[in-house]
């Protein structure tokens, strides 16, 4: 992503349509509002008083590798993004909300208030990739062992590995 | 050596009640849309004296696979519950980082391994949004013939596992042989029972094999008359619904609430099925009814996926009459590799298929979520790509992993018993919940 070019499938970054005052872009056809953490939970919000009742997904990506992504106007790009994917079940529609999370201060509002159902993926976000979400009435790990050190998910996690007996590694006896 | 401190999971774990705070324990009472702890509880008085915290699972049969609940009991009654999960976490959406586009699907068909195609077409489907490729429409159609027979052989599972659960032992050999028909045209068709790598990003692996009409036919017209066997078996029988009717029931308004999709949220009478409501393929060619239930109870859920595989038979059936000939994937050159035939005649050709095998295609810069409607329900995937080989980011939305949060609520109240009823009606994959 260290082109500076807008990719192919992503229009209306030069001049953002605004949903609830932040700026929106299309991704293939599908709607995205960009968002930085401090207006998070307004926006969903919002979103949710739209008609956008059900959350059908909430992941986080580290874009430490890509952080000059492309991004509308008006968006400054932070190292992690709490992606949310909501769905208004009256009228079909989908809309994708995208947070910055700057990498210093990794803490956004929990949705559980607005949507229950993202308990079990706030703390899969936060057990894979660290971003803490402020008000989760149980913010524990929920794929790793408790004890477990780092997010595997981040970006800098190296994908590790399982030590194999060879001929040059010192056998267990 | 001492197991229980190697084996705990410390603030994972469910907790007594006078360390677990007002929230947290409204989540493990199942109190979804009732938010902390009122007055008229049934168990407010209760104290730490009187109840007792059990382990079901991870190794407990009737959890399939490795599902840990930590049950709090007054006698016999669930007061509240914890899934704990993770058990058979193995990476994947790390994993899917380090694999080309190429390789993904072998990475994705592993995680819902009860219905492997589903997997594969989410994962392919979100490619090609991001690719922008047309697919000839016989690809399509094959993977619309894959995922309906897999919707067929995967409620068949769950009507088998379901059956052995609540103790009719002969169901589930009943349930097994008939998957085995699916899963020997599964086998013809793609070269394996399970964790085909049939979908892939521009089409299907292969075409259909010589004679499939006639072993889809064969399935068509054998499954509906084992069908209504099943109905007489279990779907009238008293005890049967006994053990099933009123237990476990879920609203409406709190089945949207914890984002519960598939059979549990039709069976609240709510007719969400992504193929009518958010078409994808051509399924809004065809037509077929969308099953719901009255109540949100065990049986309801149960009932819904014996007809499920009722309207997935219809579906075939039209999917059969409709196969159009053509192409079994895109001929394009920077997806596909070239045929085998080009390969012995044309140097070009081999670098070509060299190429596309070992460093894979590039996909263009973006990000795409795609959803389809898997047997259990809601199945997504999000895919961000930075131009290269390989994914940036691959997140698959699993459905039982968001299902499961159904089962603090569902248990609540009831006996120890219909738990394994409740949880086994929820019917969760954990491949797909631990990914």
């Amino acid at each position: 992503m260290s082109d500076t070019d807008v990719p192919a499938g992503e229009v209306a970054v030069e001049e953002p349509a605004l949903i609830h005052g932040f700026p929106s872009s299309l991704s293939h056809g599908q709607l995205v509002v960009h968002v930085d953490a401090g207006h998070y939970l307004e926006l969903v919000t919002a979103l949710r008083d739209d008609g956008y009742a059900f959350c059908a997904d909430l992941t986080v990506v580290d874009y430490l590798l890509a952080i000059d992504r492309p991004m509308p106007t008006g968006v400054t790009p932070e190292r992690f993004e709490v992606v949310v994917n909501l769905l208004s079940m009256d009228e079909g529609t989908r809309v994708r909300v995208r947070a910055q999370v700057p990498e210093s201060d990794p803490t956004v509002p929990t949705l559980f208030g607005l949507y229950p159902g993202t308990e079990a993926m706030e703390r899969e976000a936060y057990d894979m990739f660290g971003v803490v979400f402020e008000g989760h009435p149980d913010l524990t790990r929920i794929l790793m062992p408790d004890d477990w050190e780092g997010h595997p998910l981040r970006k800098d996690y190296a994908v590790g590995r399982i030590p194999v007996q060879f001929k040059d590694a010192p056998g267990p006896r | 050596m001492d197991l229980t401190a190697e084996t705990d999971e410390h603030s994972q774990e469910l907790k007594r009640r006078s360390e677990t705070s007002p929230a947290e324990g409204a989540i493990e009472r199942g109190a979804v849309l009732r938010g902390v702890a009122t007055s008229d509880d049934v168990d407010v008085e209760i104290t730490d004296d009187e109840t007792m915290i059990i382990n079901m699972g991870p190794q407990h049969p009737s959890t399939h696979g490795v599902l840990r609940l930590m049950l709090e009991l007054d006698g016999e009654t669930v007061l509240r519950c914890k899934p704990i999960i993770g058990y058979l976490h193995t990476g994947m959406e790390k994993t899917g980082e380090d694999l080309t586009y190429l390789q993904g699907p072998t990475n994705v068909t592993r995680m819902d391994y009860a219905s492997p195609l589903n997997n594969e077409l989410v994962f392919a489907l979100a490619v090609e949004k991001l690719l922008e490729l047309e697919l000839p429409a016989r690809a399509q159609w094959i993977r619309m013939l894959m995922a309906e027979l897999n919707r067929i052989s995967s409620h068949l599972l769950f009507l088998a596992t379901n059956g052995m659960d609540l103790g009719a032992i002969s169901m589930m050999i009943y349930g097994f042989r008939d998957r085995e028909s699916v899963l020997a045209f599964f086998e013809k068709t793609t070269g394996l029972r399970m964790n085909h790598n049939y979908i892939r990003p521009g089409g299907v692996a292969a075409d259909l094999p010589d004679g499939w009409r006639d072993d889809v036919l064969r399935i068509c017209d054998d499954l509906p008359v084992h069908l209504d066997e099943y109905d007489q078996l279990l779907t009238g029988q008293p005890i049967w619904r006994e053990r099933t009717q009123g237990i476990g029931v879920i609203t409406q308004e709190q089945a949207i609430a914890v984002s519960a999709t598939g059979p549990i949220l039709r069976s609240t009478g709510l007719p969400w099925d992504l193929r009518r409501t958010i078409p994808y393929l051509f399924y809004d060619q065809l037509e077929f009814d969308v099953v719901v239930g009255t109540y949100g109870d065990t049986f309801d859920r149960y009932a819904i996926r014996l007809n499920e595989v009722r309207e997935s038979i219809k579906l075939v059936r039209q999917i059969l009459d409709r196969m159009p000939a053509g192409d079994y994937r895109a001929q394009d050159k920077k997806v596909t590799p070239p045929p085998r035939a080009r390969i012995d005649e044309s140097m070009e050709a081999l670098i070509h298929h060299f190429k596309i095998f070992t460093e894979g295609y590039k996909v263009p810069e973006g990000e795409v979520y795609v959803a389809i409607e898997s047997p259990r329900g809601e199945l997504g995937c999000y895919i961000v790509s930075d131009g290269s080989a390989r994914p940036y980011r691959l997140h698959i939305r699993a459905p039982s992993f968001v299902n499961l949060q159904v089962l603090p609520h569902l248990l609540r109240g009831g006996l120890v018993a219909d738990a394994v009823a409740v949880i086994s009606s929820v019917d969760p994959i954990m491949g797909e919940v631990d990914r």
